[in-house]
């Protein structure tokens, strides 16, 4: 099984992002759960989502406290204690930020910076990094083809959106290296 | 068919599934997404009904009772202080014997104010008549949100069905929607014998004198408990169109051997399945998920425990002053068994606290040392109370 | 160890009087949250000698997340529904007491025009010496944006989606202020966060009076309106503008004062900065047009009703600012 937490701030997306991994991985045949941490999310309050991927049905309710990865979908929240909490040794962490990895202080050495907001703004217009993660993550670990994230993407939007979506999935893809993460994705 | 859905969403397709002709909406976390995703069909077109946003829960199940008096098949939901504020009315509801489904979306009960998912708001009206059903997961909602209109049509008493509120209802997972055909192949046709009508005028509420309320009331008792008939042949029915059973009453897990068994209601299951698995190394343990909590189970239960050595009650509600809700109605029903189980009586994730894995392995443990009989909550924070209460010493919280 | 306190001059504090602050900052509202500025203003305003019941729903969330408070006035949440009644238990324990303490209570439309009308009608019925605050947002956001009575016409909410059967919100926005007016309180009136002068001139008027007062400050959430946070008083502003929002005084149900509009303004320059009316703006869409007529209506009828365009040219282009006089307190 694959654990996933997903952080974020309120209004970056960060419970559909989980919903959508899920959904994409359930295209291609995987049993998958979504849910956040539920609290109350109001506009930038530092919010939690969790993801699990299995070959079979998962039946387990509680929060994810061992993920093997982390998306960071703001930069600001690695300053947060605790954030990493309960990675896994070989846990990656993704995080969106046009910084290089090594400007961020920690202890896990496959830390992976992506811009995503950069390359939402670019693509959608608006600084929502979400879409431009999961095609990253998705890239790395090679779980999912990007048409799965697409197909995922399909019940949410229709036309000029999900089209300028497909192109970030597409851009956000190209930023990074395929497969990097397979490793750790297939333990 | 089977989608990647949040909780909230299949529910709401399920109950425009079952064509109610009005729905009363009042929001409440965490039920929201529900009665948000029923307006979001109406608006499109695709659900036919007379969709009422009315002004508090009070007036939810006012609504949905005079429609129901009216001749039409009905559907709410709500949670926590909309489930305590519509309790006159449920209680009005069922005494009635009107036949409604109502989803309650599980959450815990002010004060302390909490949003979160415990079953002290269905508990708190277990009493008013209505049959009440448990869901472990979301298939089961989707699935006892449909065999609920027929259980209640037939036996005239309102079902409220019990999904875990954000557990549920906010969680996405592969559900199977059933498609119109078999919704409308196992749904008749609302139809209420009782139901007002100038061609045929009745009186609906009346006062009854001492000469007759015991009478009524005997009445409804035995239609509770004759109602373990309908919920298993609804489940049965239901199962033989789609393919699920949703466990009947209650359902039963683990090996034949095992002699300890474990009472939970609703999605709590799931957790104490997989950490079974995980930790494999302790005691065969049964589990045993109560899907009926009104009517209550008890010659079920009498059968399913009366071979174990030892019973856990883990409960996500307290009756505040005396203890467990579930554990006292279980050693009432196994009391009369020639040998009953030790049975340990537990409270546990209330006001949401998450119920990790491990929680399986410490209850274990548990069970080992503590004596049989009394009542504790299991995962009480010791370093989060306060020192009168045990905790601590600390700096006094800043008001 | 000493420390030397400077204490500032009188005439320092006649000139610049310090503000009370019943509301601190810390709290977790959303950027532009039009509901703390006005809870900052009436606690402000209303100074330290008052109590505060106050029901489910925003401004409690957020303002009071165990163990932090960010108030400093002693305050009570009760339940959603029953505010009205809160405050009366309160006020009457103080009557019997003899103390001289103002309750205040706080709600939003929800918890006024909904859920808490009963409780509010009862208050009110029964001359109770409360000020009673409805921040109005125009729906239910604390739980997600669905709609309440007070939500406008046409307007999207989560439980009123516009679609191929719907426009949005189907009935009219609810005169709570006429309905409680009828009442026979002394006071009631509306307010804007786009006037803050105004909300605390009205929140002193109605502290001074013996009696139930009622006090209706309309708030932009950003959120539930869809717009961005820094536009709140632009926009709070333009409702009053093209009188959408009638800013107005009622003393037993007379109309006593009605803040002017220099020059009224289309109601499209309010409802397209908002994107819970983008479904208007629907060029293609026959009802869009046919609602936007409606609302223009809506109006025109208020301007009319309540005389709120003022007549002549004002110098000062103030906007019915000057209902509070510059420079000073008017009510000292």
């Amino acid at each position: 099984m694959i654990e996933v937490r997903i952080h974020g701030r309120g209004g970056q997306g960060n419970v559909v992002a989980a919903y959508l991994l899920a959904t994409a991985a359930f295209t291609e045949g995987w049993h998958a759960q979504a849910f956040p941490a539920f609290g109350a999310e109001r506009r930038g309050a530092p919010v939690v989502a969790f993801v699990r991927l299995n070959d079979k049905p998962i039946r387990r309710r509680c929060q994810v406290a061992e993920p093997d990865f982390l998306i960071i979908q703001d930069e600001a929240l690695m300053h947060v204690t605790g954030i990493t909490d309960g990675l896994k040794a070989s846990g990656r962490i993704l995080l969106n930020s046009s910084s290089d990895a090594d400007t961020f202080d920690t202890d896990n050495e496959h830390l992976i910076t992506m811009p995503a907001t950069r390359l939402a703004q670019e693509h959608l217009g608006r600084p929502v990094p979400n879409t431009a993660l999961l095609s990253a993550f998705v890239t790395l670990t090679g779980l999912l083809p990007r048409s799965a994230l697409s197909h995922a993407l399909e019940e949410r939007f229709s036309g000029d959106i999900l089209e300028k979506n497909n192109q970030l999935i597409n851009a956000a893809a190209e930023t990074i290296d395929a497969n990097l993460w397979k490793d750790t994705a297939n333990a | 068919m089977l989608k990647a859905l949040e909780g909230s969403q299949a529910i709401a397709q399920t109950v425009a599934l079952c064509r109610p002709q009005v729905v009363a909406a009042y929001p409440i976390t965490p039920q929201t997404h529900i009665v948000e995703n029923i307006a979001r069909l109406v608006a499109d077109g695709s659900m036919q009904c007379e969709l009422v946003s009315v002004e508090s829960e009070f007036s939810a199940a006012s609504l949905v009772l005079g429609a129901a008096c009216a001749g039409s098949r009905t559907y709410t939901a709500s949670a926590s202080q909309g489930i305590l504020l519509m309790s006159e009315v449920l209680y009005n509801i069922a005494g009635l014997r009107v036949p409604m489904v109502m989803t309650c979306a599980n959450r815990a009960i002010s004060a302390p104010l909490s949003i979160w998912n415990d079953q002290q708001d269905s508990m708190a009206v277990r009493d008013a008549g209505w049959i009440q059903l448990y869901c472990a997961d979301n298939q089961e909602a989707v699935d006892t949100t449909i065999q609920a209109y027929r259980i209640a049509e037939s036996t005239e008493l309102p079902v409220m069905v019990c999904v875990d509120g954000f557990t549920l209802t906010h969680t996405l997972e592969p559900i199977d929607i059933p498609d119109q055909a078999q919704v409308d192949e196992f749904l008749p046709a609302f139809k209420f014998k009782r139901a007002l009508d100038p061609a045929n005028p009745t009186s609906i509420g009346t006062l009854v004198s001492p000469d007759y309320y015991t009478e009524a009331r005997y009445s409804h008792h035995q239609a509770l408990l004759d109602s373990e008939q309908a919920i298993i042949a609804a489940d049965a029915d239901w199962q033989a169109i789609c393919g699920r059973s949703s466990g009947g009453l209650v359902s039963v897990n683990g090996p034949d051997n095992a002699r300890i068994g474990v009472i939970t209601l609703g999605s709590i299951y799931g957790t104490l399945y997989e950490a079974r698995e995980t930790y494999s190394e302790l005691p065969d343990t049964r589990l045993i998920s109560l899907r009926a909590y009104r009517p209550f189970p008890a010659a079920a239960l009498r059968e399913i425990c009366k071979d174990l050595t030892d019973l856990v009650i883990l409960e996500r509600a307290i009756s505040l002053g005396s203890g467990g809700i579930v554990s006292a109605e279980v050693h009432s029903a196994l009391s009369s068994l020639p040998e009953s189980p030790r049975i340990y009586s537990y409270a546990v994730g209330l006001g949401g606290r998450d119920i990790p894995l491990d929680l399986y392995r410490r209850m274990h443990a548990r069970i080992r040392d503590d004596k049989p009989g009394g009542f504790s909550i299991l995962d009480v924070d010791t370093e989060r109370l306060l020192p009168e209460d045990g905790g601590p010493d600390q700096t006094a919280i800043t008001a | 160890m000493d420390v030397e306190i400077e204490l500032p001059q009188i005439s320092e504090l006649r000139a610049n009087p310090p503000r009370f602050q019943g509301l601190t900052p810390g709290h977790r509202a959303c950027l532009g949250c039009g509901e703390a500025l006005a809870a900052r203003l009436v606690t402000e305003a209303a100074g330290p000698d008052v109590m505060i019941a106050n029901a489910t729903g925003c401004l409690e969330i957020f303002t009071t997340p165990w163990p932090e408070s960010a108030w400093r006035l002693p305050w009570i949440h009760s339940l959603f529904e029953n505010t009205g009644a809160i405050a009366s238990g309160m006020e009457a324990a103080l009557k019997a007491q003899g103390k001289n303490t103002k309750v205040l209570a706080f709600a939003g439309d929800g918890g006024t025009f909904d859920i808490g009308f009963q409780a509010l009608s009862g208050m009110l019925e029964r001359g109770h010496n409360v000020l009673y605050v409805c921040f109005d947002n125009e729906a239910y956001m604390n739980t997600g944006i669905q709609r309440s009575s007070s939500t406008p016409h046409a307007a999207m909410t989560t439980t009123s989606p516009p679609g191929s059967a719907r426009m949005g919100k189907r009935h009219l926005k609810k005169d709570i202020l006429s309905i409680v007016a009828a009442h026979h309180i002394p006071y009631a009136a509306t307010a804007s966060v786009a006037y803050p002068s105004d909300i605390r001139k009205k929140v002193r008027r109605a502290i001074d009076i013996e009696g139930p007062t009622f006090l209706q400050i309309h708030c932009p959430c950003p959120l539930g309106w869809g717009h961005e946070g820094n536009l709140s008083i632009e926009i709070a502003r333009l409702a009053v503008q093209t009188g959408l929002y009638p800013v107005i005084e009622l003393e037993r149900s007379e109309l006593i004062g009605s803040m002017p509009i220099r020059k009224s303004k289309p109601v499209v320059e309010y409802l397209s900065k908002q994107q819970r009316f983008r479904h208007l703006f629907n060029k293609n869409d026959a009802r869009a047009i046919e609602e936007l007529a409606h609302i223009q209506a809506l109006a025109d009828h208020n301007i009319k009703r309540y005389q709120l365009c003022g007549d002549g040219a004002d110098a000062l282009d103030s906007e019915g600012a000057d209902t509070v006089k510059r420079g000073g307190m008017r009510w000292g």
